[in-house]
């Protein structure tokens, strides 16, 4: 019996927007405190959209799946509905994860909340005129 | 899709010859060893066979042989039955950082059993120091056990060596041989062991069978107790089949063994040779000559085990990885730790083993699956990103 679902499996064989953003509006780097792995996300945000997103994993199966799928999940939503992207959800969407691989879930969400807080506190230092459609 | 098995430090199928000696004594010889009737002298007669077969794999007397139902079974029964027979003449034992977990675990049993633990490190290459084994002795050590060879990196330790130190101390010494016994040549008189534990899975015997060798006269405490099987000190029903087949295991082990090291090490060779000119930043880890004929380890910088692991399995090929995410603790390998190697390292083990179905063309296989699998798995790795950059940057 295969440890992953073919959904993880799809994920992970074939991850969503891998990659850096140049300039990125935010950036959220988590490590995993259980394993000793690695994410980062990136977003760029538009009209309190996420316009973009972006990542790089260092983990296992399941870590690079979850962060293929937040995301996804993260892309085209406001700010608000991003920051509602919990582990459980995730998981959830991935249509479960063996147990002892719930924590590499932790990561997926918490890079990306992190990647929206340091784009917040960027808006609060730079005023509220960040300049709109900025490429 | 190609299958390439190069996992048998996982374990080794079942030599079809060692089937077919097993075979009659599940439904025609299934006679118990202890019944006195023409049934039970045909197994009896079975088991003493393989005893002398088991036996002579090693170098020791048949009677020295104690079957048990795995090499973990061996080394829990060694760890804590030696040392607790010994109790009287002390508490202090001594085990390496990086023993299989049968024996480490067992030790820190023995702790909360109110003994003395000291764990001996290990070099760069895995390789336990005799002089720092002989700085660990003690007026009440015990026990003492190293083992014969580290079934992660491959690394032979210097037993015979470390034997002559102990020897001197009077404790009695142990070495789980479950990664050699069958792979390269034993003789437990000329290492100077008192104890030794082997496994049938490790060359082409049945699962849940191993055994302990004993030398005369060292007094164990017994691991089950109950009926008079293996002289009382491991009751139960002997498992027939099994031993047979262990038994018939170590006969062709022992024929066939420098043919099998002639044609492991070749392979072994050509992926040590092969991975690390084919990708960058890879690693060997273990010893550059003291190796297990059939282990070839690495370590894959920036990205992690599991993750190889998938994809390689993806292409056909089965191998292990110490990762700490491949654990079901989620702990890195504690032998790659004990040597030095960081956690992020670590991360990136991986373990190619070979043996008897294996070819050249399985390890050109690997040599040519492995660097887009490494190089996916890079472009992903935000490590990979930093160390460019670092790089770019000028920084070391
Ligand atoms: S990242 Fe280590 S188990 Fe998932």
């Amino acid at each position: 019996m295969p440890v992953y679902n073919e959904k993880v499996m799809d994920h992970f064989m074939s991850p969503r927007n891998v990659g850096e953003i140049d300039n990125a509006d935010g950036v959220g780097e988590v490590g995993n405190p259980v394993c000793g792995d690695m994410m980062t996300f990136y977003i760029k945000v538009d009209d309190n959209h996420i316009s973009d997103v972006k990542y790089k994993t260092f983990g296992c199966g399941a870590a690079i799946a979850v962060s293929s799928m937040v995301s996804e999940m993260a892309k085209g939503k406001t700010l608000e509905e991003t920051k509602k992207i919990t582990p459980a959800l995730v998981a959830k969407e991935l249509e479960g994860l063996p147990k002892n691989k719930y924590h590499c879930s932790n990561l997926g969400a918490q890079a990306l909340n992190k990647a929206i807080d340091n784009y917040l506190k960027k808006q609060g230092k730079e005023g509220k005129g960040k300049k709109r459609g900025k490429k | 899709m190609r299958e390439v098995y190069l996992d048998y430090v996982a374990t080794t199928p079942v030599l079809p010859e060692v089937l077919e000696a097993m075979l009659p004594y599940f439904r025609d010889a299934y006679g118990n060893v202890q019944s006195l009737h023409n049934w039970g002298d045909k197994a009896r007669e079975a088991v003493e066979g393989a005893r002398g077969k088991v036996a002579d794999l090693i170098g020791g007397e048949a009677e020295e042989i104690i079957f048990t139902a795995s090499g973990t079974e061996s080394n829990n029964f060694a760890i804590k039955g030696l040392a607790m027979a010994q109790q009287s003449k002390g508490k202090h034992i001594v085990v390496s950082a990086i023993e299989h977990f049968s024996v480490l675990h067992s030790s820190r049993t023995l702790e909360k059993w109110g003994f003395e633990l000291t764990e001996v490190p290990v070099d760069k290459y895995g390789l336990v120091d005799p002089d720092k084994v002989a700085r660990s002795l003690r007026k009440d050590t015990v026990l003492v056990s190293i083992m014969h060879a580290n079934n992660e990196v491959g690394t032979i330790e210097l037993i015979k060596e470390i034997a002559n130190v102990v020897k001197q101390s009077g404790a009695i010494f142990h070495t789980d041989a479950v990664a050699t016994a069958g792979t390269i040549p034993i003789d437990v008189r000329e290492l100077g062991v008192d104890a030794l534990s082997l496994a049938g899975n490790q060359f082409y015997g049945p699962k849940g069978v191993g055994a302990l060798w004993l030398k005369k006269g060292v007094r164990i405490m017994p691991f089950l107790d109950g009926g008079v099987q293996e002289g009382g000190r491991r009751a139960g029903t002997e498992d027939v089949p099994a031993i047979v087949g262990l038994g018939k295991a170590a006969e062709l082990a022992k024929a066939e063994m420098g043919a099998r090291a002639k044609r492991f090490s070749a392979l072994r060779d050509r992926l040590i040779a092969g991975l690390p000119a084919g990708i960058e930043h890879v690693t060997v880890t273990g010893h550059p000559t003291r190796r297990l004929p059939g282990n070839a380890s690495f370590c894959v910088e920036f990205i992690e085990g599991e993750a190889m692991l998938m994809l390689l399995n993806h292409q056909g090929i089965a191998v292990s990885s110490g990762s700490a995410c491949t654990s079901r603790a989620l702990k890195a390998s504690h032998v790659l730790i004990a040597m030095g190697i960081p956690h992020e390292i670590a991360q990136g083990s991986l373990l190619f083993s070979f043996g008897l179905d294996s070819t050249v063309g399985d390890v050109d296989y690997v040599l040519e699956a492995m660097p887009p699998i490494v190089d996916k798995l890079r472009q992903m790795s935000p490590l990979y990103s930093k160390f460019l950059k670092d790089k770019k940057g000028g920084k070391k």
